[in-house]
């Protein structure tokens, strides 16, 4: 369920569909860049109600849907 | 804390557009304006040092001032692309601008480093009275050692910016300041001795465009200021993108916050206190300063019309 809605709003920020494999790179297959990663954190934060933490504020931790679905899913 | 008095600048006579830059690394130049805002940098002639690009926007600032080099009681150099490990370039300052008087230290840090300084200065003026904050930078240096990291090197350029500080007197109160630092990420933005500049882009960015705004809406916040009521907001020039990004979290137009990066590029710690130099839309009411950069090391500083 939240992998699901993690990829819509990957897809908001990206401006079209996300369609690559949940463990593959985001930053590679270019559908992120530097400052959608921070939109990402931003709607992250709203959409679930966390806060993520400074020392928290490393790429590859965002790196792929995987990933990200885990840090969620792990603050929830 | 303390009044400004002044701003001045030094900008090295060469000019590289991005075709020049693009051919020497080998990146279409559109590509870097799309990236960076960049279109301009200058690059300083191999005789000129980071201590005299800093004599001459220092010279520059005390002309505006009406402050003679014999009134000063404190020099602050900040600068990342010094030449020497020691001595660093505060004390040839010193004896250049002929102010044997005055103290002088370095402040060895880039792209914060003069927010870091004018901080220190506003809490040294009130002891000895006039205090000129000097940032300079020579960065066509290390970013055009090889091995050469493109998305970096297409960003800086080399100047100097300076501001006199003083204890009694000014056309700008400065306010208050918020400051920060995460030594846990000293190694993802970092110059060493002989090699180029090693940059982690998207942690400098994401790092960038979250604690810049949290310092400024803690300092605004502090001293009950909207952000919308803010004169100009005079940042460290990194990025026209990261300008942008900034100004929208902190909730104003972009156009609130005055850029030249397409003329001069990044030129790292210089480039806050050069945008500052330019700044002519008047200084009543509330003007804020911000920069970020490696260490990390960010803030924001707000001043006031006096």
């Amino acid at each position: 369920m939240k992998q699901k809605r993690i990829t819509e709003i990957l897809s908001e920020i990206a401006g079209k569909p996300i369609n690559i494999g949940t463990d593959e790179s985001l930053f590679d297959s270019g559908l992120l860049d530097s400052f959608g990663l921070t939109d990402l954190i931003t709607k992250l934060e709203k959409e679930y109600d966390i806060s993520v933490p400074d020392g928290d504020l490393n790429p590859r931790k965002f790196d792929t849907i995987d990933r990200i679905t885990e840090y969620v899913e792990a603050r929830t | 804390m303390a009044f400004l008095r002044g701003f001045g600048k030094y900008l090295p006579e060469r000019v590289v557009d991005n075709v020049e830059m693009g051919a020497l690394l080998g990146a279409e130049p559109d590509w870097i304006r799309e990236m960076s805002g960049i279109e301009t940098r200058r690059f300083a002639r191999e005789d000129e040092s980071v201590a005299s690009m800093a004599v001459a926007a220092g010279v520059d600032a005390l002309a505006r001032s009406g402050v003679a080099a014999s009134e000063l009681g404190l020099i602050l150099v900040s600068s990342g692309s010094g030449e020497r490990r020691f001595p660093g370039p505060a004390s040839e300052v010193q004896f250049r601008l002929g102010a044997p008087q005055a103290v002088a230290m370095d402040v060895p840090m880039a792209s914060a480093g003069a927010l870091f300084a004018m901080a220190m200065a506003s809490e040294w003026a009130p002891r000895v009275g006039k205090v000129l904050v000097v940032a300079a930078e020579k960065m066509s240096v290390p970013v055009m050692t090889e091995p050469r990291e493109k998305g970096t090197a297409m960003l800086f350029g080399d100047g100097a910016g300076a501001c006199v500080v003083d204890r009694d007197q000014g056309f700008a109160r400065m306010v208050d300041f918020e400051l920060g630092t995460d030594g846990s990420a000293a190694g993802e933005l970092k110059l060493d001795f002989g090699s180029p500049v090693h940059m982690n882009g998207r942690m400098v960015i994401m790092h960038a465009a979250r604690k810049v705004p949290a310092a400024i809406a803690t300092l605004l916040g502090r001293r009950g200021v909207a952000p919308a009521d803010v004169r100009v907001f005079l940042m460290h020039q990194a990025n026209a993108n990261l300008l942008a990004k900034i100004a929208q979290t902190v909730g104003v137009d972009v156009s609130k916050f005055y850029s030249n990066i397409a003329r001069y590029g990044n030129t790292s710690s210089a480039s806050m206190l050069i945008a500052a130099s330019e700044w002519d839309g008047g200084w009543d009411g509330p003007v804020v300063f911000a920069a970020f950069g490696a260490g990390f090391q960010w803030g924001a500083m707000m001043v006031e019309g006096a």
